[in-house]
This record gives C-alpha cells, sequence and structure tokens, in this order.
C-alpha cells in the first residue's frame, strides 16, 4: 500500500525533534532523582565526586564536542555534493565516537578495579549517600554510553548510504536527522560533566 | 468487498498489493488497515482482561474457601491490572480510532510516517508478548499489583523484569505514535483546514500525543532503573544503599497521573464528534472544548502526586497537590457541561451511538466526582487504598474510556466495514452491560466506604452481600459485552450494506465511500469553514 509518493523533509526533521524530546525527558527522569539525591547528601556527592577523574572527563568532553562539529561539517560538504570530503568528516566522527567509549571504557574499567561497582562488598562499606553517588553515576553515564553506541550505528549507515549515494545533494534529510540525535548525545554529555566530575 | 460507484480507487479491504491476504495486511502501511489490526489485537486482550477479571470476582464468592491460592489471586490482579492499563485503555482509542480516522478528518491521505505506525503496531505486539510471557517464564507471573512498587517489586522472585520490559516496550509504541500524530496534524492538513477548524477529536489526539511524548518517557527510564535494581543492585530505590523508594513512587505517578488523561482525552474527543451529528447541530463551545484538551494536558501534568497522600510526603506536599487535583476537575467539567448543551434544543435522533455516548456522560461524572471526593485529603486517608480507589477507577476507565470507545466504534463501524449492525441487538446488550456494570463497580465503591482493602484474597462476612451483589453484577456486564461484540463480529459477515453516510455526519469521513478507498479522497478537499456545519448541509 505505498501509493504516496510524498517527501516532506521539514516534516521528518519534525518527526526527529519530537524523539529527541523524548529522549530529553527520559534522561529529564534522571536527572530528577540526581538533583533530590544530591540536596539529600550534598558531602557524599561532593567526595563522590572527588574520586572521579576530571581530567579524562574534560578530554571527553573536547573529543564529543569535536565529533560534533565533523559531523556538521559532512553536511555542509553534502550540500555541497562533495561526496568524499562528506565521508571523510563522517569517518572522523565514528574515531572520535569509538575514542569516547575507549577512555569511557578506561574509567570504568579504573572503577571496577578499586572495588567500585554497583552491589560490590566495597561499595558497600562507603556511606550510603556515596553509594547513591555511584549508583547514579554508572547508570547515566552507562545509559548515555548505550546512545553514543546507537548514535554510531546510525552514523555507519549514513556513511555507507553517502558511499551507495542513498544519501546525496538533494535528499540529505536522514543524515541531518542523525546529525541531530548525535548533538543529543552531545548535548547531555555536557550536562553529565559538570554533575559527576566537576562535583568536587 | 464492492467498490463505490462513484471513485476509481478500490476500498482500502481490497488487496491491490503483490501480497494478498494475511500477509497483506501484517505488511500494510496504510493507517486504515493497522487501525483494524490494532483494534482486532486490543479487544482480543481485552477479553483476557475480562476472563482474569471474571475469576477474581469468582473468588470473592465465599469468604474463606478459595478456587485459587493467594499467590494466584496476586498474580490475577497484577496482570489484569497490566493487560487492561498498557494493552487495552491507554493504547486503545488513539491506536485504533486515531489511526483510522486522524488523516481522514484532516483531509490527508495517511499519516506522516506510515512505515514508523506500522512499526509501532510491531512494537505493540512484541510487548503484548512480552507481557504473556513473564506470566509462563522465570519465578512465575508478577504479583506486584500493576503499578510495580518499590522495594517490593525489586525483592520477589517472580517475573517482574521480563513484565517491566513488556511496559517499557509498549510506551516506545506508544511514543512513536504520538511523534507520528504531531507531525501529521502539523503537516498534512488539507488546505484550509485550520487550526480551530478541525474536528475536536484531532484536538483530543494532539493533546494526547503531546502527554505520550512528555510523560511516556519518564516511565519508560522508571522501568528501565527497576531492571537495573533487580541485575545489578545499583540501589537508586533501595534504602539500605541510601536510595529511596519514595522516589519510585514520584517517578512512576510522573508518567502514570498523565496517563489517565492519555486514556480519557481521546474518548472526549470520540465524544466531541459523536454529539453533533446525532443532535444534528454544532458543538457548543467549540474553543472550549479545544483549549480544555490542552489544559488537561497541562494541569493533569501537575497532580501525580494525589496517588501518594498516605505514603509520607510533607503537609505542604499534600496540600499543593490537593488543591491541582481539585482544579484539573475544571476543564472536564467545561466538556461536560458544552456536550449537555449540544443537546439542548438539538433535534435528536436517538441512534446506538448516541446511547453509548449519554452512558458514557453519565459514568464518567459519577467516576470524575468520585475522583475529586478522593483529591480531598481527609476522606483520602480513610478511603485510601480501598474498593472505594477500584470502583472510581473502574467508573472512569471503563465507564468513560470504554464506554466512549463502544460509542466510537458503533459510529464508525458502517464507514470502517461498509456494514451496518443490528441496532436491536446493540440495544438489547446495553441493558446488561448498563446494569452489570453499576452493580460491580457502586457495589466496590460501597464496599471500600465499609472499610474493604483492595487486593485483599479473603473477606470478613460483613462484606460478604456486597460481594456477592458484585460478582452477579460482573456476570450480567460480561453477557452484554458478549452480546455487543457478537452484534457487531455478526454485522462484519453478514451486515447489511451501509451507507455512505448513515448518520447525516458532516465531518470529512462522510463524504467518502463506506468503506473508504485505498487513498481516502478522490482529490485532497478544500476546506472554507469549520467541522460541524449543519446549517449548509440543510440549505442544500
Amino acid at each position: 500500500m505505498t501509493g504516496h509518493v510524498h517527501r516532506d523533509d521539514f516534516g521528518s526533521r519534525l518527526g526527529m525533534w519530537l524523539f529527541l524530546v523524548t529522549e530529553m525527558v527520559l534522561f529529564g527522569g534522571l536527572f530528577i532523582g540526581y538533583s533530590y539525591m544530591r540536596y539529600r547528601y550534598p558531602a557524599e556527592f561532593h567526595h563522590g565526586g572527588g574520586e572521579l577523574n576530571a581530567t579524562l572527563g574534560i578530554i571527553n568532553t573536547l573529543v564529543l564536542l569535536t565529533s560534533s562539529l565533523t559531523v556538521v561539517l559532512a553536511i555542509v560538504a553534502i550540500q555541497r555534493a562533495e561526496k568524499k570530503r562528506a565521508m571523510a568528516f563522517l569517518g572522523t566522527t565514528l574515531a572520535l565516537g569509538l575514542t569516547f567509549l575507549v577512555i569511557k571504557g578506561f574509567e570504568w574499567g579504573a572503577k571496577f578495579h578499586h572495588g567500585i561497582y554497583p552491589n560490590s562488598h566495597h561499595l558497600a562499606t562507603m556511606p550510603p549517600g556515596e553509594q547513591v553517588f555511584f549508583g547514579l553515576y554508572f547508570t547515566m553515564t552507562g545509559l548515555h554510553g548505550v546512545h553514543v553506541i546507537v548514535g554510531l550505528g546510525l552514523l555507519s549507515v549514513m556513511l555507507w548510504w553517502v558511499a551507495t549515494d542513498r544519501v546525496r545533494q538533494d535528499r540529505y534529510v536522514h543524515l541531518e536527522n542523525s546529525g541531530l540525535y548525535w548533538h543529543l548525545v552531545d548535548v547531555i554529555w555536557i550536562f553529565l560533566l559538570p554533575l559527576f566530575y566537576l562535583a568536587a | 468487498m464492492s467498490t463505490h460507484a462513484s471513485t476509481a480507487q478500490p476500498s482500502y479491504l481490497v488487496d491491490t498489493g503483490a501480497r494478498k491476504g494475511l500477509m497483506a495486511w501484517l505488511t500494510t502501511t496504510d493507517h486504515k488497515r493497522i487501525g483494524l489490526l490494532y483494534l482486532y489485537s486490543m479487544i482480543t486482550f481485552f477479553f483476557v482482561g475480562v476472563g482474569i477479571g471474571f475469576v477474581m470476582r469468582l473468588v470473592q464468592l465465599t469468604t474463606f474457601q478459595k478456587l485459587i491460592s493467594a499467590q494466584t489471586y496476586n498474580a490475577l490482579f497484577t496482570v489484569h491490572g497490566v493487560i487492561m492499563i498498557f494493552l487495552f485503555v491507554v493504547p486503545g482509542l488513539p491506536a485504533i480510532f486515531g489511526n483510522f480516522f486522524l488523516p481522514i478528518l484532516i483531509g490527508a491521505k495517511d499519516v506522516s510516517f506510515p512505515r514508523l505506525n506500522l512499526a509501532s503496531w510491531y512494537f505493540f505486539v512484541a510487548g503484548a508478548i512480552l507481557a504473556v510471557l513473564s506470566l509462563f517464564t522465570g519465578g512465575g507471573a508478577p504479583d506486584t499489583g500493576w503499578t510495580f512498587y518499590a522495594p517490593f517489586s525489586l525483592k520477589t522472585g517472580t517475573n517482574v523484569s521480563l513484565a517491566v520490559f513488556a511496559a517499557f516496550v509498549l510506551g516506545f509504541s506508544s511514543m512513536l505514535t504520538g511523534i507520528n500524530f504531531i507531525t501529521t496534524i502539523h503537516r498534512l492538513r488539507a488546505p484550509g483546514m485550520k487550526w480551530f477548524r478541525m474536528p475536536l477529536m484531532c484536538w483530543a489526539l494532539y493533546s494526547t500525543a503531546w502527554i505520550q511524548l512528555l510523560a511516556t518517557p519518564i516511565v519508560a527510564i522508571t522501568l528501565v532503573l527497576v531492571i537495573l535494581e533487580r541485575f545489578f543492585g545499583i540501589g537508586i530505590f533501595d534504602p539500605s544503599k541510601g536510595g529511596d523508594p519514595l522516589l519510585y513512587q514520584h517517578l512512576f505517578w510522573i508518567y502514570s497521573h498523565p496517563a489517565v488523561y492519555i486514556m480519557i482525552l481521546p474518548a472526549m474527543g470520540a465524544i466531541s464528534e459523536i454529539l453533533p451529528t446525532f443532535a444534528k447541530r454544532p458543538i457548543f463551545g467549540y474553543k472550549a472544548i479545544a483549549f480544555s484538551s490542552m489544559s488537561i494536558a497541562a494541569v493533569g501534568s501537575l497532580v501525580w502526586a494525589h496517588h501518594m497522600f498516605t505514603s509520607g510526603m510533607s503537609a505542604t506536599a499534600n496540600m499543593v497537590f490537593s488543591l491541582l487535583t481539585m482544579i484539573v476537575a475544571v476543564p472536564s467539567a467545561i466538556k461536560v457541561f458544552n456536550w449537555v448543551s449540544t443537546l439542548y434544543k438539538g433535534s435528536i435522533d436517538f441512534q446506538p451511538p448516541l446511547l453509548f455516548t449519554l452512558t458514557f456522560i453519565f459514568l464518567f461524572c459519577i467516576g470524575g466526582l468520585t475522583g475529586v471526593m478522593q483529591g480531598a485529603l481527609a476522606l483520602n486517608v480513610h478511603i485510601h487504598d480501598t474498593y472505594f480507589i477500584v470502583g472510581h477507577f473502574h467508573y472512569v476507565m471503563f465507564g468513560g474510556t470504554g464506554m466512549a470507545l463502544f460509542a466510537a466504534l458503533l459510529y464508525w463501524f458502517p464507514k470502517m466495514w461498509g456494514k451496518m449492525y443490528s441496532k436491536k441487538a446493540i440495544y438489547a446488550s446495553w441493558f446488561p452491560m448498563f446494569i452489570g456494570f453499576n452493580m460491580l463497580y457502586f457495589g466496590m465503591m460501597i464496599l471500600g466506604m465499609m472499610g474493604m482493602p483492595r487486593r485483599y484474597y479473603v473477606h470478613l462476612p460483613q462484606f460478604h452481600t456486597m460481594h456477592v451483589v458484585a460478582t452477579v453484577g460482573s456476570w450480567l456486564l460480561i453477557l452484554g459485552l458478549v452480546m455487543f461484540f457478537g452484534t457487531l463480529l455478526y454485522a462484519i459477515f453478514k451486515g447489511e450494506k451501509a451507507e455512505d453516510n448513515p448518520w447525516g455526519g458532516v465531518t470529512l469521513e462522510w463524504t467518502i465511500p463506506s468503506p473508504p478507498p485505498l487513498e481516502n479522497f478522490e482529490e485532497i478537499p478544500t476546506i472554507t469553514h469549520g467541522p460541524y456545519h449543519f446549517e449548509q448541509q440543510e440549505a442544500k
């Protein structure tokens, strides 16, 4: 029943923005939990933040911000019909996203190494406020990590579509929407950074 | 199915693509067929829920000697709630009639994202299958009640994780439908279909879609937290790890109270469509109804904690939420006054859809007013978690949304299938349904006032008489339901052919053949006036 040949790029973008609203509200639930718990345990959150590696957090922020820039440059390149350049920028974005995940992985690994992971014995000896801090830390950065992985999946498909000309100068709304999703991932991280790493 | 004489397009019920039969339906992107897919799957689950309710009532026929174990009873009320809420009442009207009629009502050929629309149905089916699987796998059917309150939901050995994941997937389906509807209303209105020329059903669906968008993700993340808590013990809701179970209740109701308005707003929209057609005059207070939909959506998002008056919140919070709860009754009452005023001095054509519409108004008023009662703090403390609340929400959800869904089904049935049902059989089904309904749920409210707590497996002897009344009521109600759906099912196969406009309606769906052609309109219409324009029709 696909009789209607109907193309509405504005509508597609509107749909994507609405989807991003739901994503923000999804994280919003966690931010509500965070504010409530931080109000309850201010000292423990301060101390917990001090145990995170702020340098790695800031490096990761720069990595993610740069990747948002390269995705925009890829869209500009497509608008100018520069296919190779667009693919190069998309490839860079993917590489930066992977870098982010690797750094994140090292961070989590270091915490696990120190016996800090959900339900661990070591964590159980810490004050309740810090247990909640790390519970939220793993949940929120973990959910963010899942979004990075989904975003990388989307951008990989876009790279393939640019290569096979399904995304091209006169038809690039899918790339724009994937870019929007990638910016969302970026924006959420910008909130996570001060809430956890700079809380000390 | 025969095609209409005046159109070259075949009816949407005829397979025109490469695929035939069931495969053509399962791969369709036509909003009308997707609407029917939702209808068939939801009515199936509705009857599963009804069956469970029937067994629960049988259990209460006796005071102590029971047919089933207490654990099974816990599972039954949980599963009854999960099925009825997540598989029937929340998605019901928007998914069935929203899909089928929203594009037609605004003069479009389809929704903005037809493939996403089909994907939403598959999400719905996947969620439904997971919900059913949760009954038979893992540690047995969940026994927490549909609210999955922490800390019990974190500790129970039953299969809560899978049931919660099912609700998550169903929420995804609901959100995607919401995105689709908002985009459709913004982008695909026919030329001249200004915002205030839209039929009120569209306003209702629009406000519903915004609640779906803004509230559903909150329950999604809450349910994800329950799963994480069960598998990894992250501790956010666990007091022994510094967490707070009250946070669960807040997050849960931040969604689940607005969800009540996801349930009722499309029902109100359908009622606002039906009344003008049978009163043969424009709806009274079009803008008031449209704006009250939006204000219900807004204020309804700020009243969630009235479910938690006895949970140990501060007195200030209790009073604020009590006040807001009373305020949200105002826009609902505006609608009721407008509906009744529409009938005043109308030339009333009494038909089955109008009967069920009036039933809706009557039952919804009882449900709504008992809701205001419970918004009052002093009374709430006494009737909290009793049968009173069970009776109340069945009045709103079943007497409100359910009856409106039946009214909408009767109203649009001839358009959807191109067949007409036996009106006498429908009238006959109404009597047992209405009498049984009130015996069952008014009986429950009386039990609650007497002090019978909800979700109890056994009851004291002084409650026995009313329990018997309620159980007999449930039999009558089920008899009425079987007669109702039996009549409609018979009509789909053997009904007489319906006219294009059997009720004399003036909105766009009545200007096209019954059943509608594949792309709805031969030519996209140009709209020059508001939706309920009866004078012009008379002038013709």
